[in-house]
């Protein structure tokens, strides 16, 4: 990047002469180092799914989730810095707390992602804050509003989507979310996709090992976000090996 | 401190809330009146309510308090909630000891919140059933009464009780209770809910009425 070296890099609070803040452009490049996680909107919910880097053998499965919940009735998924990912999460929590508190009523996922949109961008402002250096999706289900998903980024920008995807292989991700007909899958169907994307972009290679994690909220679980049962995880799974053609594990049987 | 700021009396009021383990879980039980005095003034008051997937407290004393006491405790879970879906945020016992400290906190100022909360839950395979009262007391006991049932139904219930008493016999003991009640405690109505606390989860029946008698009453010194 230009900036470096400049002197307009240094804080978020100075724009380069082209415009630019840098600082937020690298809080979005520490996103991208991330492993990726992806969110995709189908007709009767939404779907999580993370890859999730085994930093070491000896966690206990399951640990350093990042998938999460607000309230019951809104998920979230993190890329980027874990730890910025779970203030994010708090926060929300904690808006949404406000806003039941207030109004008696859960918080509409709109409006919590108005009021993150806005916190994050608060932290592009000052001199003395960095920027989050992750970025984190939300989905929610009802009858009234059907599945929403939202992608609020580092700058302070959110958009909604039918599907996402965020981390290091954002853009391979996204090709393969673009070829499946999201409006007419369901979301036990899309488990299975969503297993087999993330084990495509999976780079057995140069990455360690990883786990999958998955989470939905959807009719099926009514209207709550949690994490997809085991069984369905592991089925999904073993979908995902039998129709990835990784060129690694090719090379391998060549051999 | 000025003292016409306190709470001094409570105005509406719920009246007992009955609970006992049996072999699967735990029976909640209460009427569905919010009494104004004498008066009969709210007649379709829900006094139980779920307010984790394992944990159901119910309430006797001022309505409002309850309520507040209810939204603490739903705003308190929700505020935990993150990276732990998985895991209940908080167990029964937990909730109870939390209902205890904000109850003990509001006695200590001479403003206590006017209830009797009864905490059930059940969780990794076991009940609990405890109770807080005005003052922050917490306790735990195989059957709970409060109100004026802990003077008529909490004796019952005592007498009823035994280890691996079945929910049907939970349920009969927990309707005789009721009844007695509804005939002698001027601040019950014939209207009642019924909550089971199990492995299952947590439902609360709809409200429903109990067959009583009252051409019996006649011979009842007193009765009019």
């Amino acid at each position: 990047m230009s900036g470096i070296g400049t002197g307009y890099d240094v804080t978020p609070t100075t724009y380069s002469p082209e415009g630019r803040i840098f600082q937020v452009e690298y809080a979005a490049r520490s996103v991208e180092n991330s492993s990726t996680a992806i969110g995709i909107r189908v007709s009767d919910g939404v779907i999580f799914g993370v890859e999730k880097k085994i930093i070491s053998k000896m966690l206990v499965k399951g640990s350093n989730r990042r998938v999460g919940s607000v309230g019951d009735h809104i998920g979230a998924s993190i890329a980027g810095l874990t730890a910025d990912g779970r203030r994010i999460i708090k926060q929300a929590n904690s808006e949404a707390k406000s806003y039941k508190d207030l109004t008696s009523e859960a918080i509409p996922l709109n409006v919590l992602v108005d009021r993150i949109s806005s916190f994050v961008q608060m932290h592009t402002l000052y001199a003395s804050i960095r920027p989050f250096g992750c970025a984190v999706m939300f989905g929610s289900y009802n009858e009234k509003d059907g599945a929403q998903l939202f992608l609020v980024e580092p700058s302070g920008v959110s958009f909604g989507y039918y599907g996402c995807a965020i981390g290091k292989a954002k853009q391979s991700a996204k090709t393969e979310i673009e070829k499946l007909n999201l409006s007419e899958l369901t979301c036990r169907e899309a488990i299975k996709q969503v297993a087999k994307i993330i084990y495509t972009i999976h780079d057995e290679s140069k990455d360690k090992e990883m786990e999958l994690e998955m989470s939905w909220i959807c009719k099926e679980s009514g209207g709550k976000h949690e994490l997809v049962p085991d069984d369905l995880i592991a089925e999904a799974e073993q979908f995902a090996k039998d129709n990835t053609v990784s060129t690694n594990i090719l090379n391998f049987d060549n051999i | 401190m000025d003292p016409t700021k306190k709470t001094l009396q409570p105005y509406v009021t719920g009246s007992s809330v009955l609970a006992i383990k049996y072999n699967e879980g735990i029976i909640v039980a209460a009427d569905t009146l919010g009494s104004y005095g004498s008066l009969a003034r709210f007649t379709d008051l829900q006094r139980m309510s779920k307010v984790t997937n394992h944990t159901l407290i119910g309430g006797s004393g001022d309505i409002s308090d309850l309520q507040q006491i209810q939204k603490t405790v739903e705003s308190l879970i929700l505020e935990n909630t993150g990276f732990k879906k998985d895991e209940e945020p908080l167990t029964p016992k937990e909730i109870q000891q939390y209902i205890s400290r904000v109850m003990y906190n509001r006695r200590s100022r001479f403003d206590p919140l006017w209830n009797h909360i009864i905490v059930a839950g059940y969780q990794n395979n076991e009940s609990f059933l405890g109770a807080v009262d005005i003052f922050g007391t917490f306790y735990e006991d195989n059957t709970i009464a409060s109100g004026f049932g802990a003077y008529f139904a909490q004796p019952l219930l005592r007498k009823g009780y035994k280890e691996d008493l079945t929910k049907d016999e939970a349920i009969d003991l927990i309707k005789t209770c009721l009844k007695v009640l509804f005939y002698r405690d001027a601040r019950t109505i014939n209207k009642f809910q019924i909550a089971e606390v199990s492995e299952g989860g947590i439902t609360i029946s709809d409200p429903f009425e109990l067959e009583t008698h009252w051409e019996i009453a006649d011979w009842q010194e007193g009765h009019l």
